[in-house]
């Protein structure tokens, strides 16, 4: 549980509460709130959930138990990119297994961890709707399919150099 | 409206895009421009085509001509050749024994029918006026101005339609007991939570043609009344919200949602709620609770969503593929509805096979078509070239069968489909390593309310990883099944209850693969790794 | 409600549309087992014990909350039914420590019970089990994670009952746990410490932090002279730790016990219930007559007043500033008592026990030294003292009655209602009358202020003025009374009891398990039974008291009464709770 640690507290401050600004104060906005929270500011710190506690009504707590349900909610900062494989079964049958040994040997980590220099984290979730171009990953918001070990690397390079 | 001479369709569907279909969309564009041409002819995204092997697809109007394999390369010579000089170029045509979205009618054994895909491929999903000039909004119209609420869920009864997320329940009787429960508060909620492994048609239909949901979801407002809206998008299907939020724009300035629909009093609009990484979200209940903002556990049944739903109010919660049926059963009615498919399975079902298969992909088809048809004919049978061992159907929470079932038909009568999901795995393919990545996948996405799944879950994966690496016994095999059953009676949702079913139906089909690497500690295939040592181990 | 004919096991019986089947097997004598629903709380139907057949549905539905309809047949134990709760049991242990012998909660264990029942004799899953630290932060509550199943009573107790929602579940699945605040432990999150989740535990996951080494180390310490006061609730609930029906009044036996057990002086909360009658009741008229904060609240009750102070810290003017009859009983003993006795206070270890864990947190609170010592050292729970007689061979059903000890053993009826919601009200105003009016009361039973709804209100006739009076227990309620003391529905109000638990002291997170409002309603009807025994009825008659007044502390709301007899309270923000921990405080003090 970390709480606001890449920017300053009341820069947190200020993007929680012009979020929730533009959310009704019911709990229905919880999970909106908290993407938007997660898309701006990479994670959702404790210091975070205070304040959207404060706004909804709800205890901190609550707020923390709702998003920690959910895997694409960060409560500790991630690496700028998270690169995201599948394995359920379609994926899985056509070789997810490979391309995950790649992953992790080009990025030199083991699934559920980040790179040392925060650029990448390496996570391997459940079926992403990709299962036509199975095996597929998502690094960010883009998608990539069709995946070979052999790929690997000149896919994560275009984030190597983005950086 | 310009008038076009003719329209070139891009396929800008996810796969499509990761083949490059950007790129070609733009050197269309420019290519066009650079000969005069961008007056007379029209560059248009589409949808997803469903042609998953066979890179960006482009298909030409009025001709009905697709190309495949489309790279910026090949754009001048389209350009010069098929719309300047009307000569098709024929290397890069679709080829004829595959399934085309044009040849449908043509091709002698293709048996698709698309309803609900009719327009993907067909239209630009994010303009209005195509889907109206396509039939849209139509059987909404007819609904509204000619119908009253009742007649509407008669019709939808009459239809026989049945939910398309899996459990199969008959939406008319759904929507009845939704209109007849007390309170003046209601909703409607579209499930495209689409988290079961091997179906990915709700994307398609989102991305290439949303209009069809809102359109169904405005149906079931009038029928029930209900005055809020959502549609639960999981978070990872960036694209379908992108072009969902476009839809709804575009239906609320026609007037399609809002205050006052159609002058009929109807007040009703709708909200796109996005999942945040969920598969228990999918299950109706769960998905409710998500919605009000809380986990996703899923909540004792009875009381089921029409009587008590989302905040207490009595809630139709529907599959997309169910929504985006109605505006069709509306438009052409229910007769026609139940002139396709079988004795209980009526309309259409969209089917997405994958895995060993040549043309992973959607394929729309009435109901009662065999198993090998979709498999063989479609799909383009396996790509390998080897045997089929087995099919998951529905996807990993489905029954498991094997190759003596290709003859049967996919219908309530004989073999339940579920979703859609076609999972086909060659004779290559290791059972017990997939039922070891099923009971990961379990796992991982149960909630972890109840027991028998919480802890069920969690053991069946430590079996399973027992018999991977070589330390299961036969013994085993009865206390898992006995777990399954357990976990089938006693979980507190669909997902607890399904969590065994693969397992126990694969057991009479392929014990000898299970005694071999229980007995014998040997994996026949070679897949597993039958000496790592596992930690977990005792 | 319709009327529904079902059939349970073959019997036919008649039923309400909307119950469930476990409340019509139940009316009906007929036995389902269960564990995670508790009849105080709504039923979640997550452990899955309570599966039966239904006949014509699919799987197995759980009696707890499916609702019966007309026709309905159930079978409760038939093979399939027996072999999943098995399995369902055999699951549950397959992630459980094993060690019911040295475990606090061994032979009252509702896990350990069903696996006997179920005959379970193996556990056919050899996998891994969760390990986790255990929780001793608190004064008052020691969590142990690795032996909680996962049933929610704890989450659904301190959300819906008290609306403090100190544990909630955190992750998914398999690492689904339920923890304080955010994933903090117990001391560092607003906790009111009232141990209502340890009443419902059927595990030994919560627990009391238990003293009772270090009493037994200064009973045997001949140095040392202890001695013990004794709630009102606990006489009538200590017995149902000896097989005793709830409601069973064992008083005297209990003084017995506690003499046995070693104690210098056993003596009698009900003593300082009397003096804080005297003192608040003097407080009240003052702020009526004289003007203040109004209306004024009770302040008994450590875990309400620690509710007040995190929720609403902009009404603690209206809090009494007496202490607690705990409290004001540990700052005489080390100051009257001591000097009466010729004892050095610096050599008396003061215990009390309480059927509340909250009096674990307030013994240490850095308020608490008046005496110029810790007022009160030790609070064993009614629990917790049982258990040091058990240890020490005592037969407590089968003792001769004892009597207190002096100077702190003459109490009052009035002073023994304390135990009940209502019953501080009740006191406070058969002295208010006596004095106020200078008349007698006739019906010295006020009925008015008795019951369990709730939220309750009353008004009663003294002299001139009708005071307006309102009595809540359980912290959701008390949590509506004081928002209509905000939005103005209570501002007219003179005076209003809260108690922290449900039912008042006797269902204090202290007290014997399990409880239920049928157990919490014996021991109340036992606690007006002793009243109705008491010579004395009124406080303001306790001779003990008045010679108290006369030899030390002068007269209620004198200079001596606030230094030792009366606090201050602190507002708490709930934000920085997580940061500043509200752990235990080491009490150093200087002889003055």
């Amino acid at each position: 549980m970390a709480s606001c640690e890449s920017k300053s507290c009341a820069d947190c401050e200020a993007v929680v509460t012009r979020i929730c600004d533009s959310y009704g104060s019911c709990r229905g906005s919880l999970i909106p709130i908290l993407h938007d929270i997660q898309r701006e500011m990479g994670y959702i710190s404790s210091d975070a959930m205070e304040i959207v506690a404060e706004r909804l009504g709800v205890t901190s707590a609550q707020v923390h138990s709702t998003a920690t349900f959910y895997t694409l909610f960060y409560t500790k900062p991630q690496g700028k990119n998270i690169v995201r494989l599948c394995d359920s079964p379609p994926c899985h049958i056509e070789g997810s297994r490979a391309v995950r040994e790649a992953i992790s040997k080009e990025l030199g980590i083991s699934e559920g961890e980040t790179t040392e220099d925060m650029n990448f984290t390496f996570e391997v979730v459940s079926c992403m709707g990709l299962c036509g171009v199975a095996p597929a990953i998502m690094v960010n918001d883009d998608v990539y399919g069709n995946v070979t070990p052999e790929s690997v690397a000149g896919i994560l390079n275009k984030y190597r150099e983005a950086k | 409206m310009a008038f076009y001479r003719a329209h070139v369709l891009v396929d800008t569907g996810t796969p499509a895009v990761l083949k490059g279909a950007l790129a070609v969309k733009s050197a269309l564009i420019e290519e066009l421009k650079r000969r005069g041409l961008d007056k007379e002819i029209k560059v248009v995204e589409t949808g997803d085509l469903g042609l998953h092997n066979a890179g960006c697809g482009v298909v030409i109007y009025p001709e009905g001509v697709t190309y495949a394999n489309v790279t910026t390369d090949f754009v001048p010579l389209i350009v010069e050749e098929h719309l300047l000089k009307g000569r098709p170029v024929e290397k890069l045509l679709y080829k004829e024994d595959q399934p085309s979205v044009v040849t449908a009618a043509e091709s002698p054994r293709c048996n698709e029918m698309r309803v609900i895909l009719k327009n993907i491929g067909v239209i630009d999903p994010n303009s209005i006026d195509e889907y109206i000039a396509h039939g849209g909004y139509e059987g909404l119209v007819k609904a509204l101005t000619t119908m009253t609420p009742d007649q509407v869920i008669n019709e939808v009864k009459a239809s026989q339609l049945k939910g398309r997320g899996g459990a199969g329940f008959p939406t008319g009787l759904k929507w009845e007991f939704t209109a007849k429960a007390a309170g003046s508060d209601k909703a409607i909620v579209c499930n495209a939570d689409e988290g079961e492994p091997g179906n990915f048609k709700d994307r398609l239909i989102l991305e290439g043609d949303p209009h069809q949901i809102i359109e169904g979801m405005v149906i079931a407002a009038y029928a029930v009344g209900a005055n809020e809206g959502y549609i639960y998008i999981r978070g990872e299907y960036h694209q379908s919200v992108e072009h969902t939020e476009k839809a709804l724009k575009a239906a609320r300035e026609m007037g399609f949602l809002g205050k006052n629909i159609l002058d009929t009093g109807l007040d009703f609009d709708i909200s796109i709620f996005k999942g945040a990484g969920a598969y228990i979200c999918g299950e109706e209940t769960a998905l409710l609770e998500s919605l009000e903002g809380k986990r996703g556990e899923s909540r004792m049944k009875p009381p089921f969503p029409p009587t008590y739903g989302l905040r207490g109010m009595p809630t139709v919660v529907n599959n997309v593929e169910t929504f985006a049926a109605i505006p069709h059963i509306l438009a052409k009615g229910a007769e026609w509805y139940c002139s396709i498919g079988t004795g209980q399975s009526k309309g259409t079902k969209i089917f997405s096979p994958c895995g060993d298969v040549l043309y992973p992909g959607v394929y729309e088809v009435p109901f009662g078509i065999t198993l090998r048809e979709i498999i063989y004919n479609m799909a383009g049978g396996i790509k390998s070239g080897k045997d089929l061992k087995a099919v998951l159907m529905g996807g990993p929470s489905g029954v498991m069968v094997g190759k003596d079932a290709l003859d049967r038909k996919l219908c309530a009568e004989d073999l339940n489909p579920g979703a859609g999901a076609l999972i086909v795995l060659d004779e290559d393919k290791c059972i017990v390593d997939l039922m070891q990545n099923i009971a990961q996948f379990f796992y991982h996405e149960s909630c972890g309310q109840c027991t028998p799944c919480r802890e069920g879950c969690k053991r069946m994966l430590e079996v399973f990883n027992w018999w991977t690496a070589g330390a299961g016994s036969e013994d085993d095999i009865a206390l898992l099944e006995q777990l399954a059953t357990t976990m089938s009676l006693t979980s507190k949702c669909g997902l607890g209850q399904f969590a065994g079913v693969a397992f126990k139906s694969s057991l009479p089909l392929f014990m000898d693969e299970y005694r071999a690497h229980l007995k014998d500690k040997v994996c026949p295939t070679g897949v597993c790794s039958m000496d790592k040592v596992l930690e977990e181990v005792k | 409600m319709a009327e529904v004919n079902v059939k349970i096991n073959g019997q036919d019986i008649k039923a309400q549309s909307g119950q469930t089947i476990l409340e019509v097997a139940r009316a009906a004598g007929i036995y389902i087992p269960t564990l995670c629903y508790h009849s105080d709380l709504m039923p979640d139907g997550v452990c899955r014990i309570c599966a039966v057949e239904v006949k014509g549905q699919r799987t197995l539905c759980t009696a707890c909350c499916y609702p019966v309809s007309d026709g309905m047949e159930v079978q409760t134990h038939t093979p399939k039914v027996r072999e999943a709760r098995r399995m369902i049991v055999e699951l549950m242990l397959a992630n459980h420590p094993q060690e019911c012998l040295t475990c606090a909660k061994n032979q009252k264990c509702e896990l350990q019970k069903l696996a006997k029942e179920l005959g379970i004799q193996d556990v056919r899953f050899k996998g891994e089990r969760r390990v986790y630290d255990r929780d001793l932060t608190s004064p008052s509550v020691i969590r142990d994670p690795e032996k909680c199943i996962l049933c929610g009573r704890c989450v659904r107790v301190c959300d819906d009952i008290q609306s403090v929602a100190a544990l909630n579940p955190v992750n998914r699945g398999w690492n689904t746990l339920i923890v304080p605040g955010m994933c903090d432990d117990l001391a560092d999150v607003v906790c009111v410490n009232c141990g209502q989740c340890i009443n419902r535990c059927p595990t030994g996951a919560l627990k009391g932090n238990d003293p009772a080494p270090a009493i037994w180390e200064a009973i045997h310490d001949p140095k040392k002279h202890v001695i013990v006061q004794t709630a009102p609730a606990v006489r009538a609930s200590i017995g149902e730790e000896f097989g005793l029906p709830p409601g069973t009044r064992v008083t005297g036996k209990m003084v017995t016990a506690l003499k046995m057990l070693g104690f210098d002086r056993v003596m009698d909360t009900d003593f300082t219930a009397d003096l804080t009658i005297m003192e608040e009741g003097s407080e009240l008229i003052q702020r009526i007559t004289e003007g203040g904060a109004l209306p004024q609240l009770t302040s008994c009750s450590p875990g309400w007043i620690k509710f007040i102070e995190y929720y609403f810290p902009d009404l603690l003017p209206n809090v009494s500033s007496c202490k607690s009859p705990q409290q004001m009983f540990g700052a005489l003993a080390k100051t009257y008592y001591a000097q009466k006795m010729g004892i050095d206070p610096a050599d008396i270890v003061s215990v009390s026990i309480m059927p509340c864990t909250a009096k674990k947190f307030e013994c240490e609170r850095p308020e608490m030294t008046s005496s110029g010592y810790k007022d009160v050292d030790y609070v064993l729970t009614t629990r917790e003292a049982a258990g040091m007689m058990k240890e020490a061979g005592i037969d407590l059903p089968n003792l001769p009655d004892s009597e207190y000890d002096d100077p702190f053993g003459v109490t009052t009826g009035a002073a023994v209602i304390f135990g009940n919601t209502g019953g501080v009200m009740e006191a406070a105003l058969r002295t208010a009358y006596e004095l106020v009016t200078g008349q007698k009361l006739d019906e010295v039973n006020i009925q008015a202020v008795r019951g369990m709804e709730g939220v309750r209100e009353a008004s009663v006739q003294v002299g001139d003025i009708t005071v307006k009076a309102a009595v809540a227990h359980g912290l959701a309620n008390a949590r509506k009374v004081l928002e209509g003391i905000r939005d103005g529905r209570f501002k007219d109000y003179h005076f209003i009891e809260i108690m922290c638990c449900p039912g008042g002291c006797i269902g204090g997170g202290g007290q014997p398990q399990p409880t239920s409002e049928e157990i919490r309603k014996a021991r109340i009807k036992a606690i007006y039974e002793e009243d109705e025994t008491m010579k004395i009825r009124k406080s303001h008659e306790n001779p003990a008291v008045l010679k108290l007044y006369e030899e030390f502390l002068e007269k209620p709301l004198s200079h001596k009464s606030h230094e030792l007899l009366h606090t201050h309270y602190t507002a708490r923000d709930r934000k920085t709770a997580r940061k500043t921990a509200d752990k235990p405080v080491k009490v150093k003090v200087e002889k003055s």
